[in-house]
């Protein structure tokens, strides 16, 4: 960080005993960014505002909300109806929960495809993975707050998962629910850890963030900067690019707010949580549904392993198999641009994890259990057959020796080859 | 960029592949006839004839069994019903207040401020006098089915007299094209003349169910109309401002493009 002298003494005088002014300065202005970042790569900075977003709604709507199993219902649909603009409050909520993960999924193929996980950035890579587990705990916990049908059957048929731990699973449910079934103690401690789990998410954005500012973006070419020639101050370059890209995601996401605000979530979650009917198909919101394909592709035990622990186990392996994915790859060059197999496995990776989904969200039965049994062999053996394999074989090109080189031969990407050459 | 695109179109569409061709023993999924509704669209909003006809329809059909415990008669003032009016229809139910002076509970005249009076007192009470079944609450029921307003039109003209041949009714049950199972406990609720419209509109099966839909669908939904107004505008403001944001994003990079 180099001294910088501020001319407004109060900022001086402030910046001499906690130099926070020239931090923003160093990290937030000169920052050096690589110069050929796509528009991929606005997705990072989409998530965390997405978070803000999450929060400053979420704490709006605990301000209106009872955590009891008999006014929960009631205190969301008053919410929506007598709270002024709380129509809007929830509808951005639950809808910037469905932008949260597509923001960050599409940051996560990003990754993938660029390569941004191999070292020097595993440990950026690795907090990000502990980021989506603490999305999808938040999320999964969140659902079940409006106290719905759906709220109720999903967090039943999810907390039950670890029923099939050996020995001790049924203890840890009942602790789990804080009874013997899901009912007004698991409603109360989720809505406490509903609260407390964005903030954690928060810390964990700082950390991955901080991560991020040592080694710096990766970029489309996925080689190291070589110098000032490669990189652009990121204001006001990115941050000009960021807001273009956060005025685009608005319009998408307010699109849904105010048209189809209940296009992502179930029709049987306007019905009040009834324990003693269960819906014909009880499904998760629809960012869970690969892994809910996962879970339920085992319909067979193996040997004395129930076929319900194994797919537990399976599901919970499906994300933190991504922790490894920066030592299962060993590529010599990061880019998908410049590995022409990978390039196509990535999307069929891609297609595999959409098939997971579709069948996630259909009912266990006639070709759809062999569908996602297929499915789901092929999204480990990505993982452990073709990542590693590739790494060995793959006849990969050349990249080109700087990124100011390749952008200075006509245009990122297209001319990449000549540039190489 | 144009691969990756293309990559993607590819996916997308083995995707749509796949879920137009639904594996055997997926459930059969009933026709819904598609309605046009004065709700939807980006500029959708309820139509106050069909809205007060469907109150009527309510009031006088499916309240005798319903209940619709969300809407206050004052809710009625959003959809033109004027203060004089709201009360009249409030006027006409009786509710339980108190405990007052005496600690003894009362009857008075409901209020603008009251909701509306459910026909039982209890679930026990609902299903001792339907059969065993128990008649849901309307107040969402738009959202809380797939496709809601046209499968609630459907269902409510969707009544058979005679029941296909191979398909054994059971005891008390109705034939309905549309509900899941096709035997539904409701008896038909609708009928031509099942109402007298008070605006002299004839009152056909197909007109009464549109207009209860209608009203139904603002019941579950009533911020429908300020949220699509307020939609437009922000919409049109965003799509503005973010030509704008990239105006000044190509002007910043012309230097080094």
């Amino acid at each position: 960080m180099e001294a910088k002298t501020w001319k407004n003494p109060v900022i001086a005088w402030i910046d001499d005993r906690l130099p926070v002014f020239s931090m923003m300065q160093a990290e937030l202005v000169d920052y050096p960014t690589p110069k050929n970042l796509n528009y991929w790569w606005n997705f990072g900075s989409l998530a965390g505002i997405v978070l803000v977003i999450m929060i400053a709604t979420g704490i709006m709507l605990a301000m209106q909300y009872t955590a009891h199993v008999d006014y929960a219902f009631e205190s969301v649909e008053r919410i929506m109806r007598d709270v002024n603009y709380g129509w809007l409050l929830r509808y951005l909520h639950t809808n910037g929960g469905s932008m949260f993960f597509i923001v960050v999924y599409i940051h996560f193929f990003r990754g993938m495809y660029y390569g941004s996980y191999r070292a020097p950035r595993e440990l950026l890579w690795i907090i990000g993975v502990f980021i989506l587990l603490a999305m999808m705990a938040t999320s999964f916990m969140g659902y079940v707050l409006p106290w719905g049908q759906m709220s109720f059957w999903g967090a039943t048929v999810i907390t039950n998962l670890f029923s099939a731990i050996p020995l001790v699973g049924e203890a840890i449910v009942t602790w789990l629910w804080g009874g013997f079934s899901v009912d007004n103690p698991t409603l109360n401690r989720f809505f406490a850890l509903h609260y407390l789990l964005p903030f954690i998410i928060f810390a964990l954005v700082f950390v991955h963030l901080w991560a991020l500012h040592v080694k710096k973006s990766n970029n489309p070419l996925g080689i190291d900067v070589k110098g000032p020639q490669d990189t652009l101050p990121f204001t006001p370059y990115y941050t000009i690019k960021d807001t273009f890209g956060l005025g685009v995601f608005m319009i998408v996401y307010l699109a849904f707010v105010f048209f189809a605000p209940d296009f992502f979530g179930e029709p049987d979650n306007y019905i009040k949580a009834n324990p003693m009917q269960t819906p014909p198909h009880i499904v998760p919101e629809w960012y869970f549904l690969p892994y809910y394909a996962i879970l339920r592709a085992i319909t067979f035990d193996i040997w004395f392993v129930s076929a319900k622990l194994i797919g537990v186990i399976l599901m919970f392996a499906s994300i933190l198999i991504l922790l490894f994915l920066p030592w299962l790859d060993r590529s010599p060059v990061r880019s998908a641009k410049f590995r022409p197999i990978y390039k196509q496995l990535f999307w069929v990776f891609f297609a595999d994890c959409i098939i997971l989904g579709v069948v996630g969200g259909n009912a266990p039965e006639g070709a759809w259990v062999p569908i996602g049994q297929a499915a789901t062999f092929y999204y480990f053996a990505h993982f452990l057959i073709i990542i590693p394999l590739l790494g060995k074989f793959e006849k990969t090109r050349t990249p080109p020796t700087s990124i100011s080189a390749a952008v200075t031969h006509g245009g990122i990407g297209t001319k990449v080859k000549e540039a190489a050459e | 960029m144009s691969t990756p695109m293309n990559k993607l179109l590819i996916a997308v569409a083995a995707v749509a592949f796949l879920g137009v061709a639904p594996p055997a023993g997926a459930a059969e999924a009933p026709e819904v006839p598609e309605q046009d509704w004065s709700f939807s669209g980006m500029f959708g909003t309820f139509e106050r004839g069909a809205l007060r006809r469907g109150l009527q329809v309510y009031r006088e059909v499916c309240a005798s069994c319903h209940s619709l415990s969300l809407i206050a008669f004052r809710n009625l003032g959003d959809v033109g019903f004027s203060p004089d009016e709201i009360q009249a229809i409030a006027e006409e139910y009786e509710v339980e207040d108190g405990p007052d002076d005496e600690g003894e509970m009362f009857m008075r005249p409901a209020k603008a401020s009251d909701r509306f009076v459910p026909p039982f007192a209890n679930e026990q009470a609902a299903r001792a006098s339907n059969n065993g079944a128990l008649p849901p609450d309307l107040s969402l029921m738009i959202k809380a089915r797939k496709n809601g307003a046209n499968y609630l039109y459907g269902l409510l003209i969707g009544y058979v007299e005679e029941a296909p041949e191979d398909v054994e009714m059971m005891e008390g049950m109705y034939y309905n094209k549309v509900f899941p199972g096709h035997q539904i406990a409701m008896a038909p609720p609708l009928f031509e003349e099942a109402v007298e419209y008070a605006d002299g509109t004839e009152a056909t099966l197909d007109q009464e169910a549109h207009d209860v839909v209608t009203f139904l669908a603002w019941a579950a939904q009533p911020e429908l109309e300020e949220r699509k107004r307020l939609g437009v505008k922000v919409l049109l403001f965003l799509i503005v401002l973010t030509a704008m944001l990239y105006a000044v994003k190509r002007k910043i990079w012309s230097d080094v493009h």
